[in-house]
């Protein structure tokens, strides 16, 4: 029978099979950022361990960074963070992309961008969202603090195989709908924890025709759905993508060919089989919007906030607690949800691609009065291209501002964050209770989606707008 | 780290389903570098009103919850955010065990805890346990019926036990290799540091650069 483009990954990566039942998986890339290596390191120095392969092992600030003046970090629990990151990879000998760096950014931005992230590669970060790497057929998860730990010590980490889940998007979304209306029309048919346990490959005509960050944005999002890790078999568009631009880390020249003839391998073969399987039309699904508190709970631009009793997998209590904390009332259509603050950034939608779609939206209009919309490049070159584009002229012009790297107000660790009460469309993955401040109230949606909403002031439906 | 066999304590009950780690641990609480300090932050924006002040309605607050070990919740909890500042947080609170109901939809078992969460907790000692819906809709009941109810998690049987004049007990299946890590208290890193030889031999064939 034929193997999936999981099995082969893992299978490569075995080292060795535990009586328990559990596995030793190698792994290849390891991913660390401020907010949970600290005590990881602390780990290693109170057990006289080593990290086994620093070379291994990449850094970067992200979490907690400021996106304005971020080289005076005002509070001082961060500023610490930010310290004990770049003393322990001194210590260790780990490569650190700091805030000086231009190479500095997003962990999940900057690892594709530098060429680190390639197929057939395992990858982990202390990040739920290290999924995203997946679009390039890398099995990529993400891990506790715990393993994080394991994982320096021992390059490994103990496993128990996932099961595969099969997630077709046939058809091809209608533009102005994106991937990201793809990703949340699933998260809402299957569950926060339909994927619980699984692995999804992402597959099926409308993946094809996406692009790099686009399949990215897809593969961010699995953790929403439960899954650790989301897959896209590697083609021509990730091939392109890995053999253009800037990419430090990526096989170059013969090397280049050698991995290429390797990659072409890694895809599922036709009669492999999955535990579980799903088919979405992608040419039906409509601009998806949250009105809840996870992202479950989303329905059609054109839809209405729901009656408690009517959502299915949610009790009423559930529903009637999301929209008390979102203050929202049943039967409202979504299209008069009115917002003051707009979120264009976060791992899931802050690469080149989503800042030129802005752009084209802002282009030549103006943020709706009393609208505060926040642009933060997924990383320092993200920002550069962008710069060179003049992507940020077009964005300022409009009345947005124009942000240095980091994970901002996706999580509001550092000082970009809502205030209670205030209502945001964001571009980012999660609109749990106080995400993006305390009192702060999220709804998820694409970059075009967020665009539209701060020129208007609410959401509108972009499919009978006018997209610039 | 510390061997969980058996616990007896306090049960408390959170009627929420999809409890998300940035629940647990607010998002404030991650700058810390070190591993302790994070149970008096556990639940902070549920727990305390905007004024700083205990809010009376949550159940970590009530007098009956107070100095419980263990926690019943619904479907899905620590789902979110990886960080395991939400598995200290829970365990340095003083809970031993969390209890969460797996549940059926379309003929398929989604499981109580989101995958992170339950490994986290496995690599701090904190036990995680999934009953059915029913089974956790019993203890639900059971609490609101007897004031200071406690219950005893024998992790060796798999068996959780209101204790209760009339017993009620609930068997429950656990991974093999989670229970084993859990009653040995093993040290992870220093058994895979074991396999040496075979880490040393994968590294020899496998080529990095090409995965």
């Amino acid at each position: 029978m034929g193997k999936t483009l999981f099995e082969k990954i893992w299978e490569q990566h075995l080292v060795t099979s535990r009586p328990d039942g559990t596995v030793l998986l190698y792994i290849d890339r390891h991913l660390i950022h401020e907010v949970t290596s600290p005590q990881a390191f602390e780990g290693l120095r109170m057990t006289k361990r080593r990290v086994r392969c620093p070379e291994l092992t990449l850094a970067t600030m992200d979490h907690n960074v400021p996106t304005v003046d971020r080289m005076n970090i005002k509070d001082p629990i961060s500023k610490a963070q930010i310290e004990a990151l770049t003393q322990n990879c001194a210590e260790f000998g780990i490569t650190l992309y700091d805030l000086k760096s231009d190479r500095q950014g997003i962990v999940h931005i900057i690892g594709p961008e530098l060429g680190l992230t390639l197929p057939g590669t395992t990858i982990v970060c202390g990040d739920s969202h290290t999924s995203t790497h997946g679009a390039f057929g890398a099995l990529a998860f993400g891990i506790g603090t715990s393993e994080v730990e394991h994982v320096l010590a021992t390059q490994c980490l103990v496993q128990k195989r996932p099961k595969m889940f099969k997630v077709e998007f046939k058809g091809k979304p209608k533009p102005p709908v994106s991937a990201k209306d793809l990703i949340l029309k699933l998260i809402g048919t299957i569950g926060t924890a339909g994927g619980t346990g699984y692995v999804l490959e992402y597959c099926g005509e409308a993946i094809r025709s996406l692009s790099m960050e686009a399949r990215m944005t897809i593969c961010n999002m699995s953790i929403e759905a439960g899954a650790r890790a989301g897959l896209i078999a590697p083609d021509e568009t990730t091939f392109n993508y890995i053999a253009e631009g800037n990419r430090p880390f990526a096989p170059k020249g013969k090397n280049f060919e050698k991995a290429l003839a390797f990659w072409k391998t890694l895809p599922t073969d036709p009669n492999a089989k999955y535990d579980r399987e799903i088919i979405i039309d992608a040419s039906q699904v409509a601009p998806q919007v949250t009105w809840g508190t996870n992202p479950g709970m989303v329905t059609d631009v054109t839809g209405k906030v729901p009656e408690p009793n009517q959502v299915p997998g949610y009790s009423a209590k559930d529903v009637e607690q999301a929209l008390a904390y979102m203050g929202l009332k049943a039967g409202t259509p979504i299209t008069e949800i009115k917002i003051n603050t707009v979120f264009i950034g976060s791992c899931t939608n802050s690469r080149i691609e989503d800042l030129r779609i802005a752009a084209k939206i802002f282009k030549g209009r103006k943020v709706a009065k009393n609208v505060q919309v926040l642009v933060v490049p997924g990383s320092q070159q993200v920002r550069k291209q962008a710069e060179a584009e003049g992507l940020d002229q077009i964005l300022k012009a409009a009345g947005c501002e124009w942000r240095e790297a980091g994970c901002s107000m996706c999580l509001g660790m550092n000082p970009d964050q809502l205030k209670p009460g205030e209502r945001a469309a964001s571009t980012s993955n999660r609109n749990f209770e106080g995400r993006q401040g305390k009192g702060g109230r999220t709804h998820l949606v694409s970059p075009e989606m967020a665009a539209a909403a701060a020129i208007e002031g609410h959401f509108v439906d972009i499919r009978n707008w006018k997209m610039g | 780290m510390e061997a969980f066999k058996s616990h007896r304590g306090l049960i408390a009950t959170l009627d929420t389903a999809n409890v998300d780690t940035d629940q647990i641990i607010a998002k404030q609480f991650l700058k810390s570098i070190k591993k302790t300090g994070f149970g008096e932050h556990v639940f902070y924006d549920w727990r305390f009103s905007p004024d700083g002040k205990p809010n009376p309605e949550f159940p970590l607050n009530q007098d009956r919850f107070r100095g419980a070990s263990i926690l019943v919740a619904r479907n899905n909890f620590g789902c979110g955010s990886s960080r395991e500042h939400a598995v200290w947080a829970v365990h340095q609170y003083g809970f031993k065990a969390v209890i969460a109901p797996w549940k059926e939809s379309n003929g398929l078992r989604i499981p109580g805890f989101a995958d992170i969460f339950r490994s986290n907790s496995t690599k701090n000692g904190l036990l995680t346990v999934e009953l059915s819906e029913v089974e956790v809709e019993e203890i639900f009941q059971m609490v609101n019926r007897y004031k200071g109810l406690e219950a005893t998690i024998n992790l060796e049987e798999q068996r959780v036990t209101l204790n209760l004049p009339e017993e009620i007990s609930f068997h429950f299946e656990i991974d093999q290799s989670i229970k084993e890590h859990l009653v040995r208290g093993l040290d992870e890193i220093e058994q895979t540091l074991q396999h040496e030889n075979a880490i040393k031999a994968f590294e020899s064939r496998h080529n990095l650069q090409f995965g």
